[in-house]
């Protein structure tokens, strides 16, 4: 037995000329296709400085996203993390008005994702419940508590250096928020695509009880997957709250339907067992430029939403129709 | 045994609602006095009508996150349509309500149905395109009362022995929906089909077929309810009933409905719904701030859904799951 016959494939039958049909290939033509469009759409479109603006427009949400596609794979989906980011960003606006400086208020955001994360893993994991169910629950419950504590009021105040992470740049155009979503996506690739713990997680998605029985600790690999989806929450909650400068209870509403359709557009199976970290990262730049491009000529946010909504079910719908009328 | 386990269920539930009404009648008495009970009764309408075209979606392992989308659509085209053409005879209204309604449902289902997208991203989809469709109509633009003609307000407030229309029709649903589901073929497959879809696959139930009529039937509820939301409180705009889905889904996930699929009844919906609807109504009563209501309705959820796997795992359903298994 070779080594490669025991290694299970990120997607079935990938050989090199498939690859070249591969989604994340599509994906990218799609991405260049938009970005000339743009170009053309808008005379201000290709500059430097406006460019990096538009970075903002997904760097958080794929922050997200990366552990998002490794909870997916798994079979399993959390749609708290919008909340887990209100929740976080309150925590640190309660921890500002005390007084805590800009390593406590790190602290206090990846801390509080941690929490969240937690909670969703153990009544996911522990206790046997469907994901689905249990975070449309922690989702309200999350974001309530920010409703609770905030009502309509706002906190701000943050310090100067905290609003470095959201508002800094590393080099020239080079944002502090982009430089940290490229080393966040390598850390991620590294880890689904080149470690036992990434294996474990596709054979979990592809065949739980077989993954079971082979040795896989499913219960432990899917809570730390939650873990990480908290934890990158608090880490967009972080770089958001320090990108706006204050923290309403309404922070980052339906921010769970971006996160899980820029995973599905990245060619993540949504039943789980296939997807990658590279397919995640151009989805990130296909809605990213799609927004921003909108935005250029004056569409308003909720058409955005439109063609976000029709995107997620068109990536799914089109090659479904499409092997339909090959069928024939 | 799975029936006397339900109904158990939903004694228990009744149970919760008469203690929490006990609790705030020791408070403030005027709140059980029987005009109010039918105002509450009548605020939960709508979760009520909802909650059952959701427990049917879920019954067949599906989730239809657009219901609360579907309204607001419908609701700002009926009006519309009404300020457009203000002589139309309120049947008419209704039957566009209906009308587009199931068709919105019928989309979700068709995707569902012959493209076999999961439910949840279908949804998740079409509520945002929904809501966006409804800025796109309207330009952003309110619908008010002073816009809306005399009758189309009038309908759902109408009084009839007592009680107004939007009552009965709840009520109506109710018995209706009860029939269905307990004394047709097709109320069966629902079960049938989410209970397990292969043994009703070779029982000659047509699974996909079946969660598409299901679709179809939250559409059509969500439709109506949508004309009798903005009449009732005439007004439309972009984010009527926003997040009222998950008001919808913890409603049936209180009145005892599996998320896995095939267990859930109309009267543990409409219990589900009405626990939620008194306390909504109470929290203002007893003077905690409506801030608190997103976080209880959370955590009503992640209760529920605990007490349901508990309850689903100690009994019957396990020794049916052996039987699977053996065979």
């Amino acid at each position: 037995m070779s080594a490669t016959d025991r290694i299970i494939p990120d997607r079935l039958h990938s050989a090199f000329e498939q690859r070249l049909k591969s989604w994340e290939t599509l994906l990218l033509l799609v991405a260049i296709g938009i970005f000339v469009a743009n170009s053309f759409a808008s005379p201000y479109f290709l500059n430097a400085w406006n460019l990096s603006d538009a970075t903002f427009n997904f760097t958080e949400k794929a922050m997200i996203a990366f552990a998002m596609a490794l909870l997916i794979i798994s079979g399993e989906i959390d749609l708290s993390v919008a909340s887990i980011i209100a929740l976080a960003s309150t925590a640190m606006g309660a921890a500002v008005q005390m007084g805590v400086g800009t390593p406590g208020l790190v602290l206090v955001g990846l801390g509080v994702g941690l929490l969240c994360g937690a909670f969703n893993g153990v009544l996911v994991t522990r206790m046997g419940l469907p994901s689905i169910v249990v975070t449309i629950g922690t989702m309200s419950l999350f974001r309530g508590i920010s409703f609770i504590v905030l009502g309509d009021q706002a906190y701000g105040g943050y310090p100067a250096s905290f609003q470095w992470f959201g508002q800094g740049y590393v080099w020239w155009v080079i944002s502090f928020e982009f430089v940290l979503f490229g080393i966040i996506a390598v850390i991620y690739a590294v880890l689904l695509h080149k470690t036992n713990f990434g294996r474990a997680v596709y054979a979990i998605g592809n065949n739980a009880t077989g993954a079971m029985f082979s040795g896989i600790r499913v219960r432990r690999v899917k809570f730390i997957l939650f873990l990480l989806t908290g934890l990158m929450s608090g880490v967009a909650a972080i770089c958001l709250t320090a990108r706006l400068g204050s923290t309403r209870p309404s922070i980052a509403t339906g921010w769970e339907l971006e996160v899980v359709t820029m995973v599905v557009l990245g060619g993540v199976s949504i039943l789980g067992g296939s997807g990658t970290i590279v397919g995640v990262v151009i989805a990130a730049f296909v809605m990213g430029l799609v927004t921003f491009g909108l935005g250029l000529v004056n569409v308003p946010g909720i058409v955005m939403s439109i063609v976000i909504g029709a995107l997620l079910i068109g990536v799914i719908a089109l090659p479904r129709l499409w092997s339909m009328w090959r069928a024939r | 045994m799975l029936k006397r386990l339900i109904t158990a269920r939903e004694m228990l539930l009744v149970g919760a609602i008469a203690l929490l009404l006990v609790l705030i009648a020791s408070r403030f008495p005027g709140f059980v006095a029987p005009s109010n009970l039918a105002n509450v009764f009548n605020d939960t309408s709508p979760l009520i009508l909802l909650a059952i075209g959701q427990m049917i979606v879920i019954l067949t392992k599906c989730i239809d996150l657009s219901v609360a989308a579907n309204l607001a659509l419908t609701g700002m085209v009926v009006s519309m349509v009404n300020v457009a053409a203000p002589d139309l005879p309120i049947v008419m209204i209704l039957v566009i309500a209906l009308g587009l309604g199931t068709l919105l449902g019928m989309f979700n289902g068709i995707l569902v149905w012959k493209l076999q997208i999961p439910s949840i991203v279908v949804t998740l989809g079409t509520m945002t395109i929904f809501r966006g469709t409804i800025f796109l109509i309207s330009d952003g633009k309110w619908v008010n009362s002073h816009e809306m003609s005399a009758s189309f307000k009038a309908f759902p407030r109408t009084e009839l022995l007592g009680l107004p229309v939007l009552s009965w029709v709840a009520i109506v649903t109710v018995i209706l929906f009860t029939v269905v589901m307990t004394r047709t073929t097709l109320g069966r497959a629902f079960y049938a089909a989410g209970g397990n879809p292969h043994a009703a696959t070779y029982a000659g139930i047509n699974v996909g077929r079946t969660q598409f009529w299901a679709f179809t039937i939250s559409g059509a509820l969500a439709g109506l309810t949508g004309y009798l939301w903005v009449s009732r409180f005439a007004v439309a705009y972009v984010d009527i009933a926003g997040g009222f889905e998950l008001d919808v889904v913890a409603a049936c996930v209180i009145g005892g409905v599996s998320i896995m699929g095939g267990i859930g009844t109309v009267g543990g919906a409409l219990l589900g719904a009405l626990f939620l609807g008194i306390m909504k109504n109470a929290l203002p009563v007893v003077d905690i701030s409506p801030f608190w209501q997103l976080a209880i309705s959370g955590g009503a959820i992640i209760v529920a859904v605990t007490l349901n796997a508990q309850a689903n795992r100690e009994k019957g359903r396990i020794i049916l799951k052996r039987a699977e298994h053996a065979s």
